[in-house]
């Protein structure tokens, strides 16, 4: 007899997943063609009849089109130098290339304007070098935003572009030249073909990554607006419906570029499975010749390092020391000693790990269960569950602080509405929801890896299904769940886009504090807080990278 | 064949990794058209010394000649080698035709002669019609084909075969291995394979080339090898052999005279050597010898183990001294346990090769 238990499980899942998920979008929309007379066109006719509307829109269509196309051109030819040739320091390098990844948004963003800002380091140098009146460059528009998206977008490019060399046959390179072909032709009609599938990833992954964007835009932007940024802005102004219907135009325009972006990938891997061995890295004969690419390596790695070398200094100045010099006088512990001394300062950070963890542990238990029932169980409604969870990957984090500001502002239990807005509850929510693909992605990806017959030898030896699963099941998935939940830590710990919107002055997260101490012009501590950050990132991504290595 | 001088010479070819020497001063040479094997096991540098043959590798001695033409440093791209990978690195992404088209795109052959050209090599592997299949349709056996037809297409200088079975079921193998010959035989094709299967280098090669440990132990057509092996490791290695400990004792009636566990037979070996004298090996085919009641005069022994074969059993037995030899024998003569008697079987002759003992 087959028990009922799975079935009634999916079907609360479902249910909640309906709730938190879709319920809220949908609600955005509904909200969007309503006013207090009942159904309306009006804020749609107002969308389109405002310029500024269509060129938000379009701009961030553009930004996003030009972000994939400036970090392919920094992602490809990086991974190629690094993961195709072989040169003195390579491996250490190649590591240190994908370190814009341990910058959160925000952090980035502020390490740039330190760096390549007004008073920054690098403006300052070229304006005392060259002995201008003011500085060289205003880092504001879009060239701005362009900057800031390429740098921390290249290393997705990078990384799907390593993945896909090392996942070649090596023997493949050797066939092409066996058979006659250049290094230029077997690149262009062999190599680059091969990788297609990795490039569709990066391209994709970037493209949805900078359209959801909104740090760089908000900080940066100045007149020039994206649609995050612009929804962001006409909320401020009062005018809910309107950015309601701006919310829903973003959607749209995220769900249709991930329709048409993940149609191109389907010829994926048209041979199966890799045969051979990975590529051998092309050694550089000439002596000089590796000396120079290694040196270059360097440099390279040197100027990508820039910003986060940039944050670490500033977190050293004390309050109102630094001025025009172009490096800072004076040096102190205290930006850091005030995050644990103050009260008041050392509120956020507190803030953050609780909400982080909260919505961490939820999303690892959510993700669990519908692991289980899905890939174990199989239960019917599994496709679903899957595809609700992986559905907030594709929607911008602006559409949905808006969703759940918009569905929990109201006090409606017979509609599955409560007033979470202004609570301490709304943000872990927010984060939840927003950590759910990365977690259940991971959670899944392990559970697939398991052998079922584990289970059934389990079964086999008496075990239960509870204690399968402590016993047999929770052991094997540990590596996974650790993944799993360590993004989705990170990524709520350093959350701006959501909780800018969502946060009340008890629950201010990190991101908020370092903003105001923007505002406040105290640099130092808005940078000591930017290299919390960072370490924590880096913390993450250092167990994640020592999993994944062999042995 | 024609001329004096070989059509492809490997000259004193050597290469190290790192501290080992994977190509140990190898030199052979092939006539236009000959069907070369390199035989050997697992780490004996048949590989090494095929990519230094295609150019994929830079020998730190010795040269590779084609027509006295050096091309030890002419690099793969520019070389005209043909080579067929042991996984065959077809391009995925490329139909079966724009596979094969790919080397000759390389010589600017283009438009209707390229047609032609890709078509032809497909007939000759017997996938004509096949140009606009992917490759991901294609069994193993086809992906196979198509690899030798766009190694073929070029029309290389050279054949290289990595492995070319081994990616095969064994059932495939005996007809491919078949369908290979006769083609490079149609295409009149200078070929260098490697193996590590010795029905396949004696099936497939108009010689062998024996490598262990980067070293070239002997070349030979394979009835060569078989019969005149040049040493132990060449004995034990090519065809099933076992080995007993002798003592030489010197010319007896005929051939040879040999203490075996104090038991002394006469040995008629291939090239018998009048210079052995005193302790040696010998290596022993399992036909060589016979089964027979056990008795004073024969070597004694109990069966441990029986393999049936076919026509024949296969008897594993160990001696009194403590060898353990396999004799050929008629099926079910005798079960496991039993006590016999070995003797040199009556038509011996090439069967039992003596090596001296280095050392003590």
């Amino acid at each position: 007899m087959k028990s009922r238990g799975p079935a009634v499980a999916s079907g609360l899942l479902l249910v909640f997943l309906l709730w938190l998920v879709i319920y809220p979008l949908i609600l955005v929309l509904v909200e969007g063609f309503q006013d207090s007379s009942g159904w309306t066109l009006e804020y749609l006719r107002l969308f389109f009849g405002r310029r500024n509307e269509a060129q938000a829109l379009w701009g961030s269509l553009w930004i996003s089109v030009a972000t994939v196309v400036l970090a392919a051109a920094i992602g490809i030819p990086l991974a190629f130098l690094f993961w195709r040739y072989d040169f003195p320091g390579r491996r250490v390098l190649g590591g240190l290339v994908a370190l814009p990844a341990v910058l959160p948004p925000l952090v980035g963003v502020i390490a740039f304007l330190f760096l390549y800002g007004e008073s920054g380091f690098a403006s300052l140098l070229v304006q005392r070098v060259l002995r201008l009146d003011e500085a060289p460059w205003r880092l504001q528009g879009a060239t701005a935003i362009l900057l800031v998206h390429a740098y921390s977008m290249y290393v997705y490019f990078y990384l799907f572009t390593r993945t896909g060399l090392a996942s070649l046959d090596g023997a493949v390179f050797e066939a092409a030249a066996s058979l006659g072909a250049g290094r230029w032709r077997t690149l262009r009609r062999i190599v680059l073909p091969l990788l297609y599938p990795a490039l569709a990833g990066g391209a994709l992954l970037t493209f949805m990554t900078s359209l959801a964007s909104f740090s760089a835009p908000y900080i940066f932007g100045g007149g020039f607006r994206v649609m995050t940024t612009q929804i962001v802005a006409t909320r401020l102004n009062g005018d809910d419906q309107l950015a309601m219907i701006e919310t829903a135009s973003l959607t749209l325009l995220a769900l249709v570029a991930l329709l048409l972006l993940r149609g191109a990938r389907v010829v994926e891997n048209p041979a199966g499975g890799r045969k051979g061995v990975p590529p051998a890295l092309v050694s550089i004969r000439r002596r000089w010749f590796r000396w120079f690419v290694g040196a270059l390596g360097c440099g390279l790695v040197l100027g990508l390092l820039l910003p986060h070398l940039t944050l670490l200094l500033v977190s050293f100045v004390p309050v109102g020391t630094w001025t025009t010099e172009p490096l800072p006088p004076a040096y102190t512990w205290r930006n850091y000693l005030t995050l644990i001394d103050d009260p008041v300062r050392a509120r956020p950070l507190l803030n953050s790990i609780w909400l982080a963890a909260t919505a961490t542990l939820a999303a690892v238990i959510i993700a669990l269960a519908a692991g289980v029932l899905s890939v174990r169980r199989r239960v019917k409604v599994g496709g679903v569950i899957q595809a609700l969870l992986a559905l907030p990957w594709a929607v911008p984090g602006t559409v949905f602080a808006i969703a759940l500001a918009t569905a929990f502002s109201v006090h409606a239990p017979l509609a599955g509405r409560v007033i979470l807005v202004g609570t301490l509850w709304i943000l872990p929510l927010a984060y939840l929801v927003r950590n759910l693909p990365i977690t259940s992605r991971a959670v899944s990806a392990g559970l697939r890896a398991l052998d079922p017959s584990l289970d059934e030898a389990a079964a086999t030896l008496g075990a239960g299904r509870w204690r399968t699963l402590r016993r047999v099941t929770l052991p094997l998935l540990r590596p996974a769940l650790v993944a799993g939940a360590s993004l989705a830590f990170v990524t709520a710990f350093g959350d701006f886009v959501t909780s800018i919107m969502l946060y009340t002055y008890d629950t201010r997260p990190i991101s908020l504090e370092i903003l105001s101490s923007l505002r406040q012009s105290d640099v130092g501590v808005a940078a000591a807080y930017g290299v919390v950050l960072m370490l924590v990132s880096a913390a993450v991504f250092a167990v994640g990278a020592d999993r994944g290595s062999p042995g | 064949m024609r001329g004096e001088s070989p059509f492809l010479r490997l000259e004193d070819l050597t290469k190290r990794f790192d501290d080992t020497v994977a190509v140990d001063h190898v030199s052979l040479a092939l006539e236009r058209g000959e069907i070369l094997a390199l035989l050997g096991p697992s780490g004996s540098g048949k590989t090494t010394t095929l990519r230094l043959l295609a150019g994929f590798e830079v020998p730190d001695m010795g040269r590779v000649l084609v027509e006295q033409d050096d091309v030890t440093r002419v690099e793969p791209v520019a070389r005209r080698f043909g080579m067929v990978f042991q996984h065959y690195a077809l391009f995925p992404h490329l139909d079966v035709g724009q596979n094969v088209a790919f080397g000759l795109e390389s010589l600017g052959v283009r438009g209707n002669e390229l047609d032609q050209r890709v078509g032809r090599a497909l007939a000759l592997v017997d996938l004509a019609g096949y140009e606009r299949r992917r490759i991901g349709q294609l069994s193993g056996g086809q992906q196979q084909r198509v690899a030798l037809a766009r190694a073929l297409a070029p029309e290389p200088r050279v054949l290289l075969l990595d492995e070319p079975l081994s990616n095969l079921d064994p059932a495939l193998r005996e007809r491919t291995r078949r369908e290979i010959r006769e083609l490079i035989r149609r295409v009149g094709i200078t070929t260098v394979f490697v193996t590590h299967e010795q029905d396949e280098a004696f099936d497939l090669g108009d010689r062998v080339a024996v490598l262990r440990s980067g070293r070239l132990e002997q070349v030979g057509t394979p009835e060569d090898l078989y019969a005149m092996p040049a040493n132990e490791f060449v004995a034990d290695f090519v065809g099933r052999s076992s080995s007993i400990p002798v003592t030489v004792l010197g010319p007896g009636e005929r051939g040879l005279r040999v203490s075996v566990e104090g038991v002394e037979w006469d040995i008629t070996e291939g090239a018998p050597s009048a210079a052995l004298r005193g302790p040696a090996l010998m290596v022993v085919r399992p036909e060589a010898l016979r089964l027979l009641q056990s008795g004073p005069g024969a070597l004694n022994g109990v069966i441990t183990a029986r393999r049936f074969t076919g026509s024949a059993s296969l008897y594993t037995v160990l001696t009194e001294g403590g060898s353990s030899l396999e004799v050929s024998g008629p099926p079910r003569s005798v079960a496991a346990g039993d006590q016999v008697g070995i003797m040199p079987s009556r038509r011996a002759g090439g069967g039992m090769h003596l090596f001296q003992r280095t050392g003590p």
